[in-house]
């Protein structure tokens, strides 16, 4: 039997909810790691795992990974912080924006995007961690620039058939490519818009705010900019706009269907200066060309005085057919489809500001592997 | 020489749930540093929440010396006297509404 889990991140905690595959209510629990800002989550399930690594930020004491091998009841705090810069550079973590499970055929490598603007990897299932020093000591560094949320490397996208390969985007430095698995790294931002400078396509510096793949179209790549919707066919090389037939072509969400490498979902939001739903609708948008043409889904969505919007994690899929999309919003609303995004129901309401939200399939008839949490420390 | 050093609730977690730890500092005459040193051997995991991977107090964090913050005071150079009360409190600056 199959059940949907949502890990729900949100300024104040981890909440997870769970649902039948019919996905027609849906429990929820939590908050976890109570009063820690939590911008990123990810769970793996690589060789029979059932973890769920969060992201977690305290104002007042740091960043850490913190992960869990049972849904939340324990927690594997590390007592030593897990990702640090080292010192000859400088810098001091912030919050992890990104967490990416690596591929199937590297069970135990794992990768973090963070503030400032670096990336992190470790190599034994999230024991140990390094900077990727291909990027640390990229020349255009001191050039990035943080965006509203700090200077952040918010998506990691890796090539499903390369492990060398794979890009990673900096709000807001651009799109960044290496296909010598981090030891160097190319500006990819051909094409794209950069509004906010007097040179409008510079070689970096745009502020993308998400990058999405379907994994069975490597290279294929969708970009949702601080303005601008665009799509690469030659894997960053150079990049389309495809924002015709949306409101607004700002917005930070972005995802793409499990199983239809042509449909990608956004949620557009009226500006940069005035950061509500477009025209006071909560609508997502849908390709299923590629990006030729969009269409409003709105079937159980607010269309007066909406003035909710979605950060750049918070919107995403599961695996089931017909595809659940769900998404949370900046005011604690989680929305939730069992259809493709073709009629929304409103899973929980009254949660703290939703940073990022995951959808998980678990089959429950099967047993978990007995595996070690990779630090045994003070459990909260 | 002997210092207490008050651990806040968010951080006894790391501290074998103590609420106040007294530590013996060899360093004479220590400085903050030192006694903090001597703290991360008693408790290894209030380091990383007190200070950031470059060795600063964090923004968001007040160490005082008696009933004076060490940012006024030569930060963790700041003298530290036999039987000195160090405490670490989180700052009224941090925290998310």
């Amino acid at each position: 039997m199959k059940t949907v889990r949502l890990l729900v991140g949100t300024t104040k905690g981890v909440f997870f909810l769970r649902a039948p595959a019919e996905r027609t209510a849906w429990q929820v629990e939590g908050p976890h790691l109570p009063g820690r800002a939590i911008y990123s989550l990810a769970h793996d399930g690589r060789e029979g795992r059932r973890r769920v690594w969060a992201g977690a930020a305290s104002m007042h004491w740091g960043a850490v990974l913190v992960p869990t091998d049972d849904w939340g009841r324990t927690w594997d705090e590390p007592q030593e912080a897990n990702i640090k810069f080292p010192a000859d550079s400088g810098l001091a973590l912030k919050q992890v924006w990104q967490i990416a499970p690596g591929l199937d055929d590297e069970p135990d490598t794992l990768y973090c995007g963070v503030d400032p603007a670096a990336l992190f990897r470790s190599t034994d299932a999230g024991k140990t961690w390094e900077v990727v020093r291909g990027l640390l000591d990229h020349p255009h560094r001191e050039r990035w620039q943080p965006g509203g949320g700090g200077m952040c490397l918010h998506t990691i996208v890796r090539d499903p058939g390369n492990a060398d390969r794979m890009w990673i985007a900096i709000s807001s430095g651009g799109v960044y490519r290496t296909s010598d698995g981090g030891r160097t790294w190319t500006a990819r931002n051909a094409g794209i818009r950069a509004e906010f400078m007097p040179e409008k396509y510079p070689e970096f510096g745009q502020c993308v705010h998400k990058v999405v793949q379907h994994p069975s179209r490597a290279g294929r790549l969708f970009a949702q900019n601080h303005w601008g919707l665009y799509r690469s066919d030659d894997a960053g090389d150079s990049w389309q706009d495809i924002a015709r037939g949306v409101p607004s072509d700002f917005g930070f969400a972005m995802t793409i269907h499990p199983h239809e490498p042509d449909t990608v979902y956004i949620i557009p939001i009226q500006s940069d200066m005035v950061r509500v739903a477009p025209e006071e609708k909560l609508r997502v948008y849908r390709t299923r060309n590629g990006g030729r043409s969009w269409e409003a889904l709105t079937r159980g969505l607010p269309q007066r005085h909406a003035y909710d919007i979605v950060l750049r994690d918070a919107l995403t899929t599961d695996r089931l057919d017909p595809a659940g999309i769900y998404f949370g919003t900046r005011n604690g609303k989680l929305y939730a489809s069992k259809d493709n995004g073709a009629s929304w129901r409103v899973a929980i309401d009254g949660l703290p500001s939703i940073t990022c939200v995951r959808a998980v399939v678990v089959d429950v008839d099967r047993k978990p592997a007995r595996r070690a949490a990779p630090r045994r420390s003070a459990r909260r | 020489m002997r210092v207490v050093f008050l651990i806040p609730t968010p951080l006894r977690p790391f501290a074998d749930g103590r609420s106040r730890i007294e530590i013996d500092v060899a360093k004479e005459p220590p400085a903050l540093g030192d006694a903090l040193e001597a703290l991360w051997q008693a408790a290894p995991g209030v380091r990383d929440r007190v200070l950031t991977e470059q060795g600063e107090v964090r923004q968001h964090v007040n160490v005082f010396v008696g009933t004076e913050s060490c940012r006024w005071t030569g930060g963790l150079g700041t003298p530290v006297a036999d039987g000195a009360e160090i405490a670490i409190f989180p700052a009224i600056s941090g925290g998310v509404c």
